[in-house]
Parts: structure tokens; sequence; C-alpha cells
């Protein structure tokens, strides 16, 4: 089960005509799907559309109502893959995934799918993962737009304007026969708002029956010479029809007065942070009532040029806004404007940055710099010469520490890197690879293991190079999403095939964790729809890797240490592979503890564990957290003259999971920690018990502080 | 009834909203009830965020515009603009820092809300000494920044009542009246939220208390809730009816008290810039040890005093309080057995997890002996010819260096504990009293040659004792760092900055555990003294 559940907000996906749905882009888009009768869903989890996959999974049950087939794919490849089903069928489909790593991987898929054509609605909605809060690295999917030839949507990021373009994007398909990107951007995707909504229509063929009467064209197959074909139908056929379409039913939109010297082309995403931008110049009020003319290119790919041309028309100046890098549509439009002998001056990245998000303040910059050469007269006279200087405000530049994301409190896979770490401390420094996930931050301090990621389920297929093995032997890390995604094939099977002698570790922590922690297929938990519990071992075994071990329990910082220690040093020279297994504490968290609550007040006798650090046993060195960086294990200041670092400190949100009384003993780090349990509702033999134990040990206590000094606030 | 729209409410009455967050915090639950009463109220709002890895432990902002709902639909932005932020909640002192840092703080209109709490970033807690950020130059650019300032412990006020601090940060932020929403608004959009209702409006309430004593000018409150004070309880023989003042924090049988208090009198005439220093170090090697012991330190304290000079502020002396009751109160298996046995302890971990009187709680201790401790138990002939003997070491080793879990809540674990915290006349004889007292008239007496030529230098001497810490490795590289550091003297001993140097290489050696950044000084310490690399 996902981390965030949606079946509450499931519901509202049933309204019908003319009522009103508020709430998250995510499940505007899902509500859009079902109202343009889509025949099949699937997708591939990941900022920022994992929860649009949570919710089509929440959602399975009205879906199956309406005859809809929701798939969790096995891969964002395996995703656009499914949309085969348009290729002949009249059937809407739609696909999400994120944006580009996402549309990287499905390349392929996608670029077949783009010269066969598609008769049925082709959507792929894509959360393109740029800018502040990203995690992945900054590019642009609109390259593969361009390459394949398929249509992009960027739609202003508001709920009627997404859910438009959800319906705008199918009958494009359809009306070019070629597949559509939709776009939403991190922060459109969670942006809450309203819009008013339709009934859900049933697809006029669903999969069901579709299968039931199957079709095949080799006209569509990409073999040669349909493949020639393919190609000049795309520019010859498909790419006017696309135009056209986009055109007649208005799909760009133009804002603003008809007559003005300046203008500005905008990709719709950016609609909103230019409109901010243009209110705090006085040019704009609240409602988006703007002095300069804007054309909103709610679809980036393709440029229909005609429209471009009407806009320039008696403009001097046009400013392009185009986050990111390379500046596709400022080029398409800057050689538009150059063959057409157009004296029209193009501004765009000499005003705005080439790379980088296009934050408020920038975006204000920008437009500042461009409307000074353009219209100086529109500025407003405290832009135009600057009067009040601010107040200084102290640097702190030096003084906020960073605060990259990091384990949570409790995480299984803590202690595996705190067992790694205390390998290298007594092997050397060794030859490591990480891999997309949770794990991935191991690379940052406190751990400082691994140095590269090359991609889901590659993290062993990046340490090829040194598969022939050496002094020391590689270590390579993959998850269990990441093998279950790519790795057995790309990875494990790469390994197998060619003997590699190094070392991979699987970090299987029962989900797909870094993503929100939906099941996959090794997963513990039972789901009614989707096939869990096939082990990793198994499939490991399957694929032929000889040399496997399996950890249970990743806590036992010692065995890992000593597990991983022999698969360094063995005489075996082929694949050796650990698969370290223990649960995502947030999900076992969120899982266990409405049932201790359950338990505690129905009387049942429950044990809390908390960890606890003596501080006047602590002497401040911190080697603890330099081998767990928990959350819950911090620092504190005593009020002792004597002493002057602070000393360790777990506070109240420790879940017990064990690490650091592990660490401590596995390091010989010193004797500070201790456990303390709290035993709910024990039972009247174990109450007992204590009360004697306790008589006792005050006794000692009383006989011993009779005869010697003691302070006063000691222990 | 509506309170009049506070300042910073700008053009068409749109209202700008920042959450400075870490992940895990509950910004996202503050972010929903702050929609809830915004559109309950009548407003068109809109709310964003970024979920994902970025949320995992990690900074993140959320994100919220509202205006009076119309017939038109606002356009609001999707991400805080720097200088345009009208309220900036920051749920944690260095995430204050950090909204400051990015400009969205602005002396013409924010109201800032910010926790004083600390969630230490890691970065800030691997550094082998202090490496907490400056929470004071945060506060102090805080206060220029705002336009109104509110801070206060809103993770406490919330902890304290059994909540979270989204929910005292929503009270702090209806207590601002930076929304133009009433009190009742607020709560009723926690009620509508159905879950952990009372704890909620329990912290709600406290944090707008602790919001609406600010002034309503430029100005800052802080919430000063006293820490919990321990109550310790009586154990037989305490002498309760003595008034602690009489005994400066000790306490014990009549008879010893007279001797503590003869003790505490020597040290009363010592210079008023060391008394202070003096006492606590006593206090705590009688506590390590007796009374003879605390004789002992203040012997050496005074061996000290005679060297030192009133001239110089009596730094050498002070420091040499601090760091000989350091030295002489080590950390054996005898203090850690002592330690992990005395009352007030139990009572201690009791009080802190919340142990109920129908609730039992078990303690598990987690030792790591190994033949270096258990060498140093030995008398000291002994323990000197075992650490010789490397094959009786591994032996040793092998017999008892493994993993102890001791349930000390047991008879037997305890009663072990029990009988090893006891051994404190014995503790004189073992092998590592031995090799300590050797240490400490060592670093003593190079420390105290220097007083008349390097006074300086000789009080940095002196300080180099706080690199020596921890257990097994983590001690062994302490101790190295000291020898690394004390001996450097010999390179920089006559020039007129030697202090300095050696207060230099004692902050690197405290910089990093591996000794990068020692490592680093000392090669620029050799290059101006003109010796060659290290043999």
């Amino acid at each position: 089960m996902a981390e965030r559940s949606f079946k509450a907000e499931v519901e509202h996906l049933r309204k019908g005509e003319s009522d009103v749905f508020t709430g998250e882009g995510i499940l505007a888009i899902t509500k859009a799907l079902l109202e343009n009768g889509v025949g099949y869903v699937g997708g591939y989890q990941g900022a920022p559309i994992s929860h649009l996959m949570d919710v089509l999974a929440d959602a399975e049950e009205l879906m199956a109502e309406l005859g809809v087939r929701f798939e969790a794919n096995a891969s964002e490849a395996a995703a656009a893959a499914m949309l085969a089903a348009s290729v002949h069928y009249p059937i809407r489909g739609a696909v999400t995934f994120k944006g580009p790593v996402g549309v990287n991987v499905a390349s392929d898929a996608l670029a077949n799918l783009s010269s066969s054509g598609v008769t049925g609605g082709a959507l792929v909605i894509v959360g393109e993962d740029y800018g502040e809060g990203s995690s992945i690295m900054q590019e642009r999917s609109h390259g593969f737009a361009m390459k394949s030839q398929f249509w992009m949507l960027d739609p202003r990021p508001n709920l009627p304007s997404i859910t438009k373009a959800v319906k705008d994007g199918f009958e494009l398909s359809e009306a070019s026969n070629t597949p559509v990107m939709l776009t939403v951007r991190i922060r459109s995707c969670h942006v809450t708002g309203s819009f008013a909504t339709r009934d859900n229509q049933r697809p006029p063929l669903t999969v069901a029956e579709a299968v039931a009467n199957p079709r095949s064209d080799f006209n569509r197959v990409v073999l040669p010479p349909m493949s020639y074909l393919h190609e000049q139908d795309k520019v010859k056929n498909r790419w006017p029809a696309a135009e056209k379409f986009i055109t007649e039913n208005g799909l760009n939109e133009v804002f603003g007065p008809d007559e003005a010297s300046l203008g500005i082309v905008l990709q719709g995403g950016m609609y909103n942070t230019v409109i901010r931008a243009l209110q705090r110049l006085g040019l704009a009020d609240l409602y988006g009532e703007t002095e300069v003319p804007l054309y909103v290119l709610n679809v980036t790919y393709p440029i229909v040029r005609d429209e471009f041309d009407a806009f320039c028309e008696g403009k001097s100046h046009v400013l392009v806004v185009e986050e990111g890098q390379p500046d596709h549509i400022e080029q398409q439009l800057a050689s538009y404007l150059y063959r057409a002998g157009r004296s029209v001056k193009l501004h765009g990245k000499d005003v705005l940055p080439m790379a980088g998000e296009y934050t408020g303040q920038i975006m204000l910059d920008g437009l500042t710099t461009f409307l000074k050469e353009a219209a100086p007269a529109l500025l407003p006279g405290n832009v135009r010469a600057p009067n009040a200087e601010a107040p200084e405000i102290p640097d702190l530049s030096q003084t906020v520490p960073i605060r990259p994301p990091g384990f949570c409190t409790g995480c299984p896979e803590r202690p595996i890197f705190a067992g790694m770490k205390l390998v290298e401390q007594e092997l050397g420094k060794h030859q490591i690879t990480g891999d997309i996930g949770c794990h991935l931050f191991a690379c940052l301090p406190p751990f400082e293991i691994g140095g590269s990621t090359m991609g889901y389920g590659l993290g062993p297929a990046s340490n090829a190079a040194f598969d022939g093995g050496g002094e020391r032997r590689a270590i390579s890390i993959l998850g269990d999403g990441g093998f279950w995604h790519n790795g057995l094939s790309s990875s494990i099977g790469n390994m197998v095939f060619n003997k590699s002698d190094s070392v991979a570790v699987i970090v299987d922590n029962y989900y797909s964790a870094a993503t929100g922690g939906q099941d996959v297929l090794s997963s513990r938990a039972q789901n009614d729809s989707k096939s869990t519990n096939n082990p990793i071992r198994a499939a490991l075994e399957g694929v032929g890797v000889k040399w496997i071990r399996q950890i249970d329990n990743t806590y036992d910082v010692g065995r890992v240490r000593d597990t991983l220690k022999e698969a360094l040093t063995t005489e075996y020279a082929g694949p050796k592979v650990i698969v370290m297994s223990s649960e995502c504490m947030l999900n076992r968290q969120r899982r266990e503890k409405p049932q201790r609550a359950a338990a505690i007040r129905e009387g049942r006798r429950v044990d809390v564990p908390r960890f606890g650090v003596d501080a006047d046993v602590c002497t401040g060195d911190h080697a603890c957290i330099r081998l767990s960086g928990c959350p819950s294990l911090s620092l504190k200041k005593l009020d002792d003259p004597l002493r002057d670092d602070p000393v360790a400190h777990i506070d109240q949100t420790c879940v017990g999971c064990g690490n650091c009384g592990e660490v401590a003993d596995a390091a010989v780090l010193c004797p500070s920690f201790y456990r303390a349990d709290i035993v709910h509702n024990p039972g009247r033999f174990e109450m007992w018990r204590a009360g004697i134990r306790m008589k006792f040990i005050h006794w000692l206590q009383a006989r011993r502080d009779r005869i010697r000094l003691r302070m006063d606030s000691a222990a | 009834m509506r309170p009049p729209a506070a300042p910073g409410v700008g053009l068409d009455g749109i209202i700008k909203l920042a959450v400075m967050a870490v992940g895990g915090q509950g910004g996202g639950v503050l972010t929903s009830w702050i929609e809830s009463v915004a559109r309950a109220q009548g407003y068109a709002c809109q709310a964003t965020s970024v979920a994902g890895v970025a949320q995992r432990t990690g900074a993140t902002i959320y994100y919220i515009e509202m205006a009076p709902e119309g017939s038109r639909q606002p356009v609001f932005a999707l991400a805080p603009a720097a200088g345009d932020v009208d309220i900036l909640i920051a749920s944690e002192m260095m995430e204050v820092g950090r909204a400051v840092l990015r400009g969205f703080v602005t002396p013409d209109r924010t109201t800032l809300i910010g926790s004083t709490h600390r969630a230490l970033a890691v970065s800030e807690k691997v550094v082998p000494g202090d490496g907490i950020a400056k929470a004071e130059e945060v506060r102090a650019a805080a206060e220029v920044a705002a336009q109104r300032l509110i801070l206060a412990d809103m993770d406490r006020l919330a902890v304290e009542r059994g909540s979270v601090i989204s929910a005292s940060l929503f009270g702090a932020l209806a207590g601002s009246s930076a929304l133009p929403f009433s009190r009742d608004a607020f709560e009723d959009a926690i009620r509508r939220s159905g879950k952990g209702v009372e704890a909620s409006l329990r912290a709600f309430a406290a944090g707008h208390d602790a919001a609406t004593g600010a002034v309503p000018e430029k100005g800052c409150i802080v919430a000063t809730d006293p820490e919990p004070t321990a109550a310790r309880l009586p154990v037989e023989g305490d002498h309760l009816a003595v008034g602690e003042a009489d005994t400066d924090g000790m306490i014990g049988p009549d008879a010893l008290l007279s001797d503590w208090r003869a003790l505490r009198d020597r040290a009363a005439v010592f210079p008023v810039e060391v008394s202070e220093m003096a006492l606590a170090g006593l206090r705590k090697v009688v506590n390590f040890q007796d009374c003879a012991y605390g004789g002992l330190y203040l012997d050496r304290l005074e061996r000290v005093l005679i060297c030192d000079e009133e001239a110089r502020g009596w730094k050498l002396s002070l420091n040499a309080a601090k760091y000989i009751a350091n030295a002489m109160a080590y950390d054996d298996i005898i203090r850690v057995a002592d330690l992990k046995t005395r009352a007030p302890r139990r009572s201690r971990i009791e009080r802190e997890m919340g142990l109920g009187d129908d609730q039992v709680m078990q303690v598990t201790e987690y030792f790591h002996p190994r033949a270096e401790e258990i060498a140093g138990l030995l008398p000291a002939r002994w323990g000197r010819r075992l650490e010789a003997n490397p094959r009786a070491m591994a032996r040793t080793e092998r017999w008892f260096g493994r993993v102890r879990r001791l349930r000390t809540d047991t008879f037997p674990a305890f009663t072990l504990l029990h009988f090893l915290g006891g051994l404190k006349k014995y503790r004189l004889r073992t092998r590592r009293h031995e090799v300590e007292t050797l240490h400490l008239h060592d670093w003593l007496d190079r420390s105290l040659a220097r007083s008349a030529s390097d006074y300086d230098l000789a009080v940095e001497m002196i300080k180099c004792r706080r690199l020596i810490k921890g257990y097994s490795d983590t001690h062994a590289r302490g101790l190295a760092k000291f020898d690394t550091v004390v001996n450097a003297v010999d390179l920089v001993e006559g020039r007129e900055d030697a202090a300095q140097w050696i207060a230099r290489l004692r902050e690197a050696a405290l910089q990093d555990s591996d000794g990068i950044a020692l490592e680093g000084a000392l090669r620029t310490v050799r290059s101006f003294a003109g010796t060659p690399e290290a043999p």
C-alpha cells in the first residue's frame, strides 16, 4: 500500500455534471481522464507524479465499474509500450511517469509508437521534475517530442486549464494520429484549486471488447518499407493535421491588448510566474488582465507558425519565456522570423538565464530588463529609478547549514551503510556505485558511500568495467524498486553473463520506498489486485546467481559487516549478491502505529522500545553520529562548565529501531546508549516481578548511598 | 467577529504565505488547515508543495496564496518570490535563517513566525567538537529582516501537549492576526480535519498564547517556559534538611559531608575567577571517587596557582581547574558501572520515557569491553604485564571482548554493575589509574614548565586536554591527536605566536574525526618551522 492513501478523495471522482471539484492537480487529472472516456491507464511512479499512480490505484474499483483497465507498469518503458493498444484500436489510453528520466527509459517505446501512429487518443502525462525540489539531473523532455514527432502540451497551471488539456490532448492525438505528451511541472502536480466537473464516460470500446475482436495491419509495423512511409506521413499529414486542430480549437491563448509594440511568448506552465511579475510591475491585475500582450503556448510542440506570425504583427519587441535549456522554442521562433525577413527584435535567453528554474525573482528581473529596452514608459517610476535603499540584512550564508534529504528516523538502510563504513574502516576504501532510491542518500555525509548513479536499476551495471575483479572488489548498490524495474536483466543478468567478480548489495525495504511506498513484486504485503511476495532471491537463482546471502534483519550491523567482508574476501570468483531486507520504517510505522494504539487500548501487552543516551557517560566525540545521521540522534549542550562539547541525545521521535545499540556494539563505540522498553498492560506476574526487582535495586542503592558522597544531580 | 485586516495584506487583498519546514514535520497538515480556514472564510485559495524524495528529512517549502472570492478566478503564483511574502512560517530555527537568507523575509511586509527549537543538520552533528550553528546570528538577522517577529519553541509547546509542531504553528498564525480570520475559524479547520483534534487544539492554544504576547510593532517575543525540573526521589540516608546551598550540590552522610565542607572551604579562598570552576571540578572528582581524591585535585590545582598570577587573569588556573578535573574523572568501567546503577538515573529514564504507574520498564545496556579495558581494571603490575604480552591480550579479547547486553532492571546484571561501580577504593591500584595519573603528570609538567617563558602557550597546552574523549578507537584517536598537538609545541616554541598556533591546531583537530584538518594545519606549521614532513 502506498505511503499516502487517496481512498477518501477518490469518492470525489464520481462527481458529475454541474458539480465542482476542489483538490489537488493530480486528482483533477484523474477525473479528467474518466470524463474523457479513457479505456486504459498505467504508468510508473516517481516524483512529481507518484501520487497520480497512487490515486489511480486507489480508484481501481471505480475504473473497473467503467470498464477501464489499470496497470501498475513494471517501468516507464512498459507503460509507454502499453499505448500500443491505441495503434490499432480506437481506444483512448493514458500513461504517466516522471520526466525526463522516465521519458529516457520510455523513449524506445515512444519512438516506435510515434512511428506507427495511433488510432485512439494516446496521452503520456509527464511530471517534469525540474527546478527546486527536483531529485534528478536538470534536463527537459522537450527534445524527445522533437526527435520522435509527438506533440507536447504545457498547460497553464490551474485546474480548469490542466483538465482541459487532458481533453484537448486526446482529441489532438486522434485528429493527427500522433501520441501527445502532457507535461505538468512539480508544483502544478500538487497545486490545489477547483474546476467544474462533467459525468464520467464509459469508453465506447473497452479493452475487454477489443481483445475479443482482435485487429492487425502490417502497415503500422515499424519495418521497412513501412517505416519510411511513417516518416513521410509524420511530416506530410500528421503535422499539418495537428496544426490545423490547434488553430481551429484555440489550444493556444492570447491575452492582453490587440495593439502593442511588444509582446511575450511563453510556455503555458510559465503563465502564473509571468503574470505575477507583471502584477508586481503594476502591468497586470489580480485576475490576469494584462497590459502586455501574451501569447500562451499551451502546445509547446509543434509551434504553429501562422499563429506566431499573427502575434508578431505590429510588434517591435517579442520576449520568449522558455524555462530550461536548450532554448528549443526560441531557436524555432528565431528561424521563423529570419526566414520571413522580419525586423522584430527577439529576446529570450539574453534577458533571462539560459539554465535554471525561472523563479519569481528571476522572472521579475528578466521582464524588467526586457521592458526597460522595449517599453520603458510602461515601467513604474520606482523601478526605473529606485530611491529607497533597503536595510542591510545580515548575511547568513555562512551560518545556515544545508539540509539535503536523508534517511528517515529508524530507516533500515542506515545500519547497512554503517556496516559498510565499518568494513571500509577495516579493509580500506572501495569502488562503490549507487543506484536510484533512498539508498542513494548514503553518498552524502555521514556515510559518503558511493560515487555515482547512472540510472534506475543500473547500479551493478555501472560497475561493469570493474567486473574483472582485483585486489579490492567493486561494490554496487541496488534497491528492490530498481531491481524489478530494470536491474534484474541490465545489472544482475549482466553480472552473471560476464562472470563478474564483484559484489552487489540489494537493499530490499519491501516497497518502492523513495517514490512513496508503492508495492513491487517482492513486497511482503497482501495486495488484492497485484501479485506480491515474489522473493528477490528466487529471481536471482533463476538468472543463475550462485553466491547469494540473505539478511532478514538489516539492523544486525555485525552480521551486515561480516557478510560484506565475506563477499569481499571469498575465494569464489563469480558474482556475489547480498540481499538485505527490512521493512521501510516510514511505511512500517504507518502500518503498525494504529495497530499498536489499538492493542494498548484493548489492554493487550505491548512492548514499546526507545533508545537513550546517558549524558554523563557520553564524552561528546560524536563517533556514533558519524555512523548514523539519524534525525532522532542529535546533540544537546549540557549546563556544565566542565564540558566543552555537546553530548549525544536521543529525542522522543526515536522509534527504537536498534541501530544505535548495534552500532555501539559493532564499532565498539561507548557504553552510553541504553534501550528502555516500556511494557504497556503487563501481566500480574510481570508487575509483581518488576516490583520485587525494584525493591532489591533500591535496597542496594540506599545501602551504598549511606556511605558515600555524591552529586545531587548526578546520573 | 473579524479582527481588522493586518498589515502586509497587499494589493486587492491577496495574501502570500510560505511555510518552510523540514520533511516529516507535518507541513502538509499545516498547509491543508490554512487552506481550509481560508476557503471557509470566503477566500479563493491555492496551495502548492513539493512531494517526493526532497521531503525525506530535507528542507522543503509549502506555499499558499489567497484572496477574497470574487466572480473571477485570481491568478496565483506557485512558489514564493524574494521580497514578496506576507507571512512566513518557519518550523525550525535554521529554517528561519534559510527564509531570511533566501530573501523571503523583508522589513516592508513580512510577519515571520518561527520555532526556536533545533533539528540539527547532519553537518552540524558529525563534527567531533562543537559544530552547532549559531542561532543568535539567525535571531539577530530575523529581527532586522522581519516586519513582525514571533519566535517561540513551538516544538516544545506542541510536544508537551501531546501534539506536533504544525498545531502550535497554526495557533501562532491565528494569534499573530496576520490573517483576517477569527480564532474560532482557525479552530474549526482543525475540527473539520477530524484527526487528533483535542491534542491539536491544546497545542493550537499554546501557540496562540505565545503569539499574542507579541508587540504590535517590530519586536520579538520568546516563550520562556522553564525546562521541566527534575523531581529527585529521596533516598534513605539523604539529609534533606540540609539546604543545598550549604553543601554546594553534594549529598551524603553527615560525616562525609563535613569532609566535603572542608574541601569546599579550601576552594573558596581561591581567586574569584577560579573558585567557581574549581568547585565544579571538585564536585566532579569527589563524585567520581571520594574526598581524599578531591583533596588531591586541590593540591594539583594549588600547584598551578603558584605558577599563575592575577595580572594574567588567572587564565592558567581557570583552565587547569576544568581540565584537571576532567583528567582525574576518567571514563573507566567502574565509573560507567557506577553511573548506570545510581537511583536518580533510573528515575530520569522513567521520566523521559513517560513511564506510567501501570507499566513496567526494562532497561538494556550496551557494553563491549575490550582486552584494553580488562587490563586496565587489573592491579597495575598485572595489567602492565598483560598489556606487554600480545598473545595474552588476544586471549583476553577472545574471552571477554564481546558484546554484553545487560538488563539492569534484573538482579544479576544490576548486581554485577553495582559491584563494579563500588570498586572505588580498589580503583586507585588499577593499571588504568596508573596510566591516567602518569599522563596527567606529564601533561601538567610540560604545560607548567612553559608558564614562566610563554604563559599563553602554557594555557593553550592545558586546553589541549579537550582532545581526549570517547572510548576505545575514538579514545585512541583522541590521544593521538593530543600527542600530535602537544608535540607540535617543540616546533613553535619561542615564536611570538606560538600560543595561537597551538590553539589553531587544537581547533583543527576538532573539525573532523580522521585528523585531515589537523594534518593540513600541521603541514603549515612545519613549513615555517623549517622541519621536514613527519617521519
